[in-house]
């Protein structure tokens, strides 16, 4: 209700300074002849030539596209889109009734931003036919993917690599393990099968849990399950980022925590942002002790061996191992040593943006955009293989013109036939691991379930008493 | 008099919604509401059913801020429903439970917003008469709704056993054993349990211990009355308006349109318009009439000439709601936000969605200043500075937030107690005494904590004026 746009004024709080530094670590594999990351000519070819029409009707169609009696044809057309023009100009309840029109909508406007929306219950662009004068009109929502959203500014405050817009190596992993946390979870302990993660374009990922049951689910309904992951509770006016009661975890927690949380917290987490080797950030892990006693004796220890010989890295290894120890040896056992479960899950743990997941009416960014501050493709993402995933060799928009150009002139000898352009960039390898991994396992239980549901409606009419007497 | 309402004829219609005839006698006292009653009721008893049952709700909606144990809980809501429900003749009861639950759908089906306060209300006033019935009544409920759950076999049992005991442990509850039966329903079923971790979740489903039983009813019953609500919705848009418009116009539709706007007394979504308040008055009004929420948000935006989605949103609408015109508005926000991003960037990222809150975009809605309530159930992450603070600040912050506002020591201890035992709108309230010396009528919305002490001040200033003739 709050906020329909997906925050499109947050995007860019940081000043003009942070995003030079952000420029210079994406500009590394800059080719000659497109220049520039971005500019409305390059998205009005990039709309002309690369982007996947087919591949994204059929999923959102989700099999409605088919000869099938049971299919509904006004389904892809009862979604909303919504475009952000040039100078930021938002125009909502757009939809498409087929791919030509979408490609024909597409070129001519030429968008810098693609919303997708929910699915209506009549044409949201005919909505104001539906509406019943003054007062709430018949017009809503039926049914959305079940969305999540994580963007890097909300680890700020530990991030001591950069912040703000900026991303790195070393803060990178702290979107791969939301990647990995998340998506066990509601794969094992939802039992979603349809899963896409996508790379935001610049400092995050969004997640489309696109199966039926999840499409369908009621906003308190998606609360719940957000609120499954809420976790992280930190603000700025509170110290206390996680508290962790009972004897034990649960499961959920304690799976995310063995096979996720914990190790990379020790290997890349706590050695690459250094969160013990400087007194302003080990402050604020001690900050999270309930134990004087142990704080003052770690203080202590750790201001006198300032650096000598040691690298940084054992630094932060070494004094892990101390306050490790130290808490676990102590007398009030369960409390404390669940101190060293908090201070992991506080730097680790997804820390999500709940409000996009909760409604569904939120409009999340479409796969397959051009990011306009970073001419990135929004990619998506291996869950499997995210570990790989590096965001700095996402193509960029310049990238895939110029691929574009080179490979006219080899195509021309060669006797191969390349029916999509797409096919001869490095876009390639995106749009074959959305159809193969996600969009061909989707369809297959879309049908089924068309299928089902057909064969139910006969049963029901037949069953049914006729009118005739 | 003589002013009797066919309640069931003029509103069902034939089959609509509402329709069916005559109440299924359960034999509890606790009514499903799956049917209209068709009974005769007077014009005074219509309105007077449906005001008692919004003091219930509105009581219920006070304490659920509070965070109470259930137990609790339990008692304050069945002695709300003890004094307001409580009729002349025992066997009345029944009658004004029903009629005043239909009044109330007809009056809280007419928008998305009114609807989800009803919804939750209503889901919440059930939940707990359901678990103060005795446990025959309990499974007679039960078996009304047919609930389809079956408890999972032994041998699924012992696979599960361990996860959940680790369950149990994590809630610091006893372990498991074998005669403890366990239901496996799908996770959609019991959203309180799934948003809490209090439950198992496996490939979809969740495994409810038989204690937790009553909440699948609740759920059934939430999801039943949900549906019910947008049928009446569409009935009323239909009926309401061209069939019974007519006959009813001066009867019964004045009544229920009042009733939805009295539940909350005034919502502030139309600013005073007697007052006349400019941007320049701001930092003044900020000083002696802002609660500690919004003043937090003022300075912060003073300090920082930014603030964050929630925290525009919140401040936003309460300036909205204290008389700032638009154009006031848009000047306000754009020489904050200049400061840091210069006035283009203004323009063309945040002034739509001042735009927005004034109705002026989007779907034109004005929206409503939010109310402690709402405050105090957000959720503020990294960054944000909106909320509640007496509910979201760490104790040693808000000691020192409130020194700022020139707090005596005992009034900052007073405070503090009732911030301890969660009664955060207590805490405001005190902080008003202790600020402006005189008595409050309880906070309920920060406009109402601004209009008081306006009202407390003219006062003041009228006085001195005639002391001074």
């Amino acid at each position: 209700m709050t906020r329909e746009l997906h925050e499109p004024m947050d995007e860019d709080p940081s000043s003009g300074e942070a995003r030079k530094t952000e420029d210079s670590y994406l500009n590394d594999n800059q080719q000659a002849h497109f220049p520039e990351e971005f500019s409305p000519d390059f998205l009005k070819l990039y709309y002309g030539r690369l982007f996947p029409f087919d591949e994204m009707h059929k999923w959102l169609s989700y099999g409605h596209d088919g000869k099938h009696p049971g299919c509904d044809s006004t389904f892809f057309s009862r979604r909303e889109f919504s475009f952000t023009l040039e100078h930021d100009i938002y125009v909502r309840y757009l939809s498409f009734r087929d791919v030509p029109e979408m490609e024909t909508a597409f070129r001519d406007k030429c968008p810098h931003k693609i919303d997708i929306g929910s699915i209506y219950n009549v044409d949201p662009a005919k909505r104001m036919a539906y509406a019943h004068g003054a007062g709430d009109s018949v017009f809503s929502p039926v049914e959305k993917e079940l969305v999540f959203d994580v963007d890097m500014t909300d680890y700020d405050d530990m991030r001591t690599c950069c912040s703000g817009a900026d991303i790195c190596s070393k803060c990178w992993p702290l979107m791969t393990i939301t990647i990995k946390v998340l998506d066990t979870a509601l794969r094992e302990d939802f039992g979603f099968q349809h899963i896409l993660w996508v790379y935001s374009g610049r400092r995050g990922v969004h997640c489309w849990v696109c199966d039926s049951r999840a499409r369908r689910l009621s906003n308190e309904q998606r609360c719940s399950v957000a609120d499954y992951f809420h976790v992280y509770k930190g603000n700025q006016n509170n110290n206390k980022k996680v508290t962790l009661s009972g004897a034990a975890l649960h499961p959920s927690l304690s799976r995310a925590y063995t096979d996720v949380l914990k190790p990379y917290f020790e290997e890349q987490i706590l050695p690459n942002q250094s969160l013990l080797s400087s007194e302003e950030h080990y402050e604020k892990i001690l900050q999270m002790i309930p134990d004087d006693a142990i704080t003052s004796q770690m203080r202590d220890r750790w201001q006198g061996t300032r650096r000598s010989s040691s690298s940084n890295e054992e630094v932060n290894l070494t004094r892990w191992r101390q306050l490790r120890q130290a808490l676990e040896l102590s007398k009030k056992n369960q409390m404390l040593r669940r101190s060293v479960e908090e201070i992991i899950f506080a730097h680790t743990y997804p820390r999500l943006d709940l409000e996009v997941s909760k409604h569904m009416n939120h409009l999340l960014k479409s796969p397959f955009c051009i990011h306009p501050k970073t001419g990135r493709v929004c990619v998506p993402i291996d869950p499997d293989d995210c570990d790989n995933f590096d965001p700095s060799t996402v193509p960029t928009l310049s990238q895939l013109l110029n691929e574009l150009n080179n490979s006219k002139s080899n195509v021309k000898g060669s006797s191969k036939k390349v029916s999509k352009d797409w096919e001869r960039t490095s876009l390639a390898k995106s749009i074959c691991f959305f159809r193969t991994s996600f969009l061909e396992p989707l369809l297959r239980s879309c049908k089924l379930e068309i299928e089902a549901h057909h064969q139910g409606k006969i049963q029901e009419l037949a069953g049914r008493p006729t009118l005739n007497w | 008099m003589d002013f009797r309402v066919a309640t069931s004829k003029r509103l069902s219609g034939d089959g609509g919604p509402l329709g069916g005839s005559i109440v299924a006698d359960t034999g509890s006292r606790l009514s499903l509401y799956e049917t209209a009653p068709n009974v005769e009721v007077s014009l005074e008893e219509f309105e007077q059913f449906a005001l008692d049952r919004l003091r219930v709700l509105k009581g219920i909606e006070e304490v659920r801020a509070r965070r109470k144990r259930l137990e609790e809980l339990d008692t304050v809501v069945i002695d709300l429903w003890r004094k307001h429900m409580r009729t002349p003749n025992a066997a009345d009861l029944n009658k004004k439970d029903v009629v005043s639950h239909f009044v109330l759908r007809l009056a809280y089906c007419r928008t998305e917003e009114l609807r989800r306060w009803f919804l939750a209300m209503e889901s919440a006033l059930f939940r707990h008469r359901f678990r103060c019935e005795s446990s025959d009544s309990q499974r007679k409920l039960m078996d009304d709704y047919k609930l389809p759950f079956k408890a999972i076999s032994v041998a699924e049992f012992e696979v599960l056993k361990d996860k959940l005991g680790q369950v149990c442990r994590s809630l610091n509850q006893p372990l498991p054993t074998a005669d403890s039966a366990y239901y496996k329903v799908p996770f959609e079923e019991v959203p309180d349990l799934v948003a809490n971790r209090k439950i198992l979740l496996g490939g979809g489903h969740a495994f409810v211990p038989r204690e937790q039983l009553a909440l699948l009813v609740v759920g059934q019953f939430r999801t039943r009355l949900s549906k019910a609500l947008v049928l009446t919705n569409r009935f009323v848009i239909m009926k309401w308006t061209s069939v019974c418009a007519e006959d009813e116009k001066d009867r019964l539709a004045p009544i229920v349109e009042s009733l939805s706007t009295r539940y909350l007394g005034a919502d502030y979504t139309q600013p005073d318009s007697k007052r006349d308040i400019s941007s320049k008055d701001l930092d003044n009004l900020a000083k002696t009439s802002f609660p500690l929420c919004m003043h937090h948000l003022f300075k912060k935006l003073r300090e920082d000439h930014h603030l964050r989605h929630g925290g525009r949103q919140q401040l936003g609408l309460f300036l909205k709601g204290i008389g700032l015109k638009l154009e006031d508005a848009l000047a306000f926000w754009k020489n904050e936000f200049s400061h840091k991003i210069g006035p283009d960037k203004f323009d063309k990222e945040y002034a739509y969605n001042v735009r927005h809150n004034y109705g002026k975009e989007g779907k034109k809605t004005d929206y409503t200043p939010y109310s402690c309530v709402r405050i105090i159930m957000s959720t503020p992450g990294v960054g944000d500075h909106h909320g509640c603070p007496y509910r979201h600040f760490s104790e040693e912050n808000l000691r020192a937030t409130l020194g700022t506002l020139r707090l005596s020591t005992p009034a900052v201890a007073e405070v503090l107690e009732k911030v301890r035992s969660h009664h955060y709108q207590l805490a405001c309230a005190t902080a008003f005494e202790a600020i402006h010396g005189s008595p409050s009528e309880g906070i309920n919305h920060p406009n109402q904590y601004f209009d008081q002490s306006q009202k407390l001040l003219q006062s003041v200033k009228s006085s001195e004026v005639s002391a001074a003739n």
